[in-house]
């Protein structure tokens, strides 16, 4: 897995790109409640505000990490936003990407440097 | 996420309790205060509702008002501050109050308890030095205002609230909605209020900075009692359809708009025995006889998500109506909540309109408030 500085994190899977926030963003957020997702078949570019995430307490956006295409996404987390908190790492992945170039990962924190990132 | 800089904040009597409960601690009015423990703002909201919950609202002002001559005339004096009835409330009782302004806006809301020789006072934390200074410059022939800076305040709200507190204050469970009573404790001397900000039971506890750790410490201890933060707060105040100062009413909003008439007692309206005779008195009766122009209303977000404060609110044609002054998401209603203000005819429970949420007008039904019937011990 990679880590973006904003807390998402990035699996290769086949030719394409998992996104989600890490265990830590979910803590922090506190109970998730409410999930945007953006439209499948959407070019975006890296930065791109692409989800709305609501917690109790404030809402947050989750940026594209890459430049690329949303190919698919998690519309099980728009009826159950709980999953957020619950498994943030696996079920409840946001939306997947097609990139150009995978190598472009390359330039992301490791499961260390995240985790010296987070402290 | 960010750490949020301390500098300059003051720090509540039970500081190292919040830190050593898990609290994370924000700044907010001035103060460093716990806006949730590891329970989370969700378990903490929905455990108030089903069992207890103590809140540290040591942050608030606690003002004494001592007559300097009689009682009726720091009475008088009091009530020219506000458009309240307070000749009329009895010993031992409480009374929500709101001072206003020469133009009938809102300068702070506020709780008042007679207690018998004098007046307490309990103010919101962002206003009290405002506040306080405003009764001393009205009061200042009437009344010594006190301004207490060593005593703390904590809320016990919830069903198992009655039951956790008398077991330590016995009294407590003669004590009905809005009494208020001393007790001698082994925490101190106590003053308890059976009220609170949640839209249930509970009792709001005054007490000596020295025994407040004892007492919150002892009530903790309760089975049923959990610590809460101010994100809950401010959740279960919502649902209950409570304003809060500086959101929902401030010095543009008049107590009318606000839908706070409840607390403008017959006596101090046009036709009462002590009627006008309080700041910004000829737009309140005013609005009072023909209705304001706006009113704040209840809003039920008719998809999942939540219209925040500054949500712009629309008419289905377009017209501009109004905003969203308080919003999230109820836990124990479990749907997106909030309220706001809107023109008066758009103001009639049912009334759909539109909320701009990220550039995208959505449906939110006006709706009666509270969202969550109050359980209070009348």
């Amino acid at each position: 897995m990679k880590y973006t500085k904003e807390h998402e994190w990035m699996r290769v899977e086949g030719d394409l790109v998992v996104v989600g926030i890490t265990e830590h963003a979910a803590t922090q957020l506190g109970d998730v409640v409410f999930v945007e997702l953006p439209e499948t078949e959407t070019m975006v570019a890296e930065g791109d505000e692409v989800c709305v995430i609501e917690s109790v307490k404030a809402a947050s956006d989750i940026l594209a990490p890459l430049d690329g295409e949303i190919v698919e996404v998690n519309t099980k987390l728009v009826d159950k936003p709980a999953l957020v908190n619950e498994d943030p790492t696996g079920e409840a992945w946001f939306f997947k990407m097609k990139i150009d170039d995978l190598a472009a990962l390359d330039d992301y924190m490791d499961e260390d440097e995240y985790a010296d990132f987070i402290g | 996420m960010t750490d949020h800089t301390t500098e300059g904040l003051k720090r509540l009597a039970l500081h190292d309790l919040h830190v050593a409960l898990g609290g994370k601690m924000v700044p907010f009015a001035g103060y460093e205060m716990p806006v949730q423990y590891p329970a989370g703002v969700m378990t903490e909201h929905l455990h108030t509702r089903a069992q207890a919950g103590l809140f540290d609202v040591s942050h608030m002002g606690q003002v004494i008002l001592r007559p300097k001559g009689d009682m009726a005339a720091l009475v008088a004096g009091f009530e020219a501050l506000m458009p309240v009835d307070v000749a009329g409330l009895p010993e031992g009782r409480q009374r929500y109050g709101l001072f206003t302004n020469e133009q009938g806006g809102i300068l702070d809301d506020l709780m008042f308890a007679n207690p018998g020789d004098h007046l307490f006072v309990v103010v919101n934390a962002a206003c009290k030095a405002a506040d306080v200074a405003h009764m001393q410059a009205h009061l200042a022939e009437v009344a010594e205002v006190e301004h207490l800076t060593d005593r703390a305040l904590l809320a016990l709200q919830g069903p198992g609230a009655e039951a956790a507190l008398s077991a330590w204050v016995p009294g407590v469970a003669e004590m009905r909605f809005m009494d208020v009573r001393v007790f001698d404790t082994l925490f101190g001397p106590m003053w308890v209020s059976r009220s609170g900000y949640t839209g249930e039971d509970g009792f709001e506890i005054s007490v000596p900075e020295g025994g407040a750790e004892g007492l919150a410490r002892t009530l903790l201890a309760t089975p049923g009692v959990m610590p809460i933060g101010l994100g809950a707060r401010d959740s279960l105040r919502l649902e209950a359809g409570l304003c809060l100062y500086g959101h929902d009413i401030d010095t543009g909003t008049s107590p009318v708009e606000a839908g706070l008439t409840w607390a403008i007692q017959k006596a101090r309206r046009t036709g009462g025995a002590r009627a006008g005779g309080f700041p910004g008195a000829e737009r309140i009766l005013r609005e009072l006889a023909e209705g304001p122009e706006r009113l704040r209303v209840g809003l039920a977000p008719q998809t999942r998500a939540p219209m925040r404060e500054g949500t712009a609110l629309f008419s289905p044609d377009g017209t501009p109506l109004g905003e969203v002054t308080s919003g999230g998401f109820g836990p124990s209603v479990q749907a997106p909540i909030a309220m706001g203000y809107v023109a008066a005819s758009h103001a009639a429970p049912g009334t759909a309109l539109e909320g701009e949420v990220r550039g995208k007008r959505m449906a939110v039904t006006v709706t009666p408030l509270p969202f969550q019937l109050t359980t209070y011990k009348r």
